[in-house]
């Protein structure tokens, strides 16, 4: 079988902002159980900046990594630098995935896009 | 960084035995000769094929011109059925297999449906069971063929093949089973079963990999896979793979002698870690029947989780397993035996499978029964899933 690069291990096995944000400002969940792969985001946002971001998944080593992976890449940036993250951005962030893992990282982007476009909607709302 | 390798996959492949290796030697070096030639080492060759033809044929009660070596387990399947396909297409086009065959059978079969063939995929019941009753509900006027797995490789649920066996002969319908599993788990008598055809694979029982064997039983009507030389009696041409056959002869008669004994021990390690599991870890499904399953066979389902991660956790242990998630069948379905048997896509996704060998030790399932539970939880924290469904901790 192909190799995941140690990047992939290393998020694998130690992954940053696993958990639940209890009070987040917006959650996006993408993926399906049937097919093995679900990612949920929790973000807090401030100014328009993720200031705090947790997630949860179910599913493969890659899947779990690519999850790892954006969180760090995107805490911290305000949401249009969020919005700008690809999954190319977060496979290359990872020394690369096996092609067959790359629909990986394009959940890890739907995830963050799913979780930004219920903030603003529902901000929307409010104004 | 050495580390031990806990080996719970047996049923993907199996370490080659030492004395399979010693056997296979000489036939590696100095007695290189092509079994078809005159001289000495041709002739010496030509010898060793037929001992080791010999040995399988003892091994499963068979004649040894009875016995065809192949490159595979994949290739004598797919001779199995594409021969008897082929070979019988005058009297109907009609398959019958069922719904949690390997690949080498399933797939054949689709193949031959491109030549009008047709097969009907029996399911199997929730015990990863084919009910003989439901076989025979399958026959027609036109069907040609029966092929059903001795064992399966995923769940080792073990098939009814004595009494599909007697239900081909009344019917006249030549019945082939896939023993890859089978051979040195569980003993197999050809003559006992009424089979025509199965196939075996050497690296199953700690034999080499690249050699297999098709029994054919003396005068199955059968066309042949490979056309080129005249080996194997006309009927398997190429060049013989010597040291193969020779590993394999080595290995069958080494993997059948003190069966019954071998058995008790894969059971009681079977036993061992699936209580084990069950004790420690909840939500946990086992996977086909309890008791008709192959001895060193253990097969689950971990709710809320998914298989590779599993797998990659165990791998850090240095313990081998396997799973039939979708990431680890390279596509994005799930296992086929495990959605045959009724399991819902995510869970089926959950699935791990550990297969002993006689090598296994009571005290490497101790470290596996220590090591997976607290893999599993912290997968389990990890999941949405699981958070969702508010279940027991």
């Amino acid at each position: 079988m192909e190799e995941y690069s140690q990047k992939v291990m290393d998020h694998f096995m130690n992954p940053r902002n696993v958990g639940v944000i209890e009070d987040a400002d917006a959650i996006g969940e993408v993926g399906n159980p049937r097919c093995g792969d679900i990612m949920r985001m929790y973000l807090k946002i401030k100014n328009n900046v993720i200031e705090d971001i947790k997630f949860q998944t179910f599913g493969c080593g890659a899947a779990v990594a690519t999850s790892s992976m954006v969180t760090e890449l995107v805490k911290g940036k305000t949401l249009e630098e969020a919005l700008k993250v690809t999954k190319m951005d977060v496979a290359d962030a990872l020394d690369g995935l096996p092609p067959i893992k790359m629909h990986c990282s394009n959940l890890a982007e739907e995830a963050i896009r799913s979780a930004i476009e219920n903030y603003r909607k529902k901000n929307e709302k409010k104004e | 960084m050495l580390q031990h390798t806990y080996y719970f996959d047996n049923a993907a492949t199996t370490k080659i035995s030492k004395e399979v290796i010693d056997s296979m030697q000489p036939y590696l070096n100095e007695i290189y000769g092509n079994a078809s030639s005159i001289y000495s080492i041709g002739r010496e060759t030509k010898k060793a094929i037929e001992v080791a033809r010999e040995k399988v044929a003892k091994a499963i009660n068979a004649d040894s011109n009875e016995i065809y070596f192949t490159g595979s387990g994949t290739e004598a399947d797919n001779w199995a059925i594409k021969g008897i396909a082929f070979a019988n297409q005058h009297k109907g086009k009609h398959i019958i297999t069922t719904n949690i065959e390997h690949h080498a059978v399933l797939h054949t079969c689709e193949y031959l449906e491109k030549f009008g063939f047709e097969t009907t995929y029996v399911p199997v019941k929730e015990n990863g069971i084919v009910d003989v009753n439901d076989i025979k509900d399958a026959i027609r006027e036109d069907t040609i063929l029966i092929s059903v797995m001795f064992a399966n490789n995923e769940i080792g649920t073990i098939q009814p093949i004595k009494e599909i066996g007697e239900l081909a002969k009344e019917k006249n319908i030549y019945f082939h089973t896939d023993a890859v599993q089978t051979i040195g788990n569980i003993p197999v008598d050809v003559k006992e079963l009424n089979v025509d055809l199965l196939s075996l694979s050497a690296h199953k029982f700690h034999g080499p990999k690249g050699v297999g064997a098709l029994y054919v039983r003396n005068g199955v009507n059968i066309d042949n896979l490979l056309h080129g030389g005249g080996q194997e009696k006309r009927r398997r041409a190429s060049t013989e793979n010597i040291a193969g056959i020779v590993g394999l002869g080595t290995a069958i008669e080494i993997t059948t002698k003190n069966i019954d004994e071998k058995v008790k021990y894969l059971i009681k390690l079977r036993e061992k870690t699936i209580n084990g599991l069950i004790e420690n870890i909840p939500d946990i499904i086992v996977n086909g029947d309890r008791e008709e399953r192959l001895p060193g066979n253990v097969n689950v389902c971990f709710k809320y989780i998914e298989g590779e991660s599993i797998l990659l956790h165990l791998d850090q242990y240095g313990i081998c397993a396997s799973s039939g998630s979708a990431c680890t069948s390279g596509s994005l379905e799930p296992s086929h035996v495990l959605l045959a048997i009724g399991l819902p896509h995510e869970i089926a996704h959950g699935s791990l499978r550990l297969s002993f060998s006689e090598e296994n030790t009571e005290e490497e399932v101790d470290y596996l029964l220590e090591k997976l539970p607290p893999i599993i939880k912290n997968l389990r924290n990890m999941s949405p899933l699981y958070n969702k469904s508010n279940c027991k901790n």
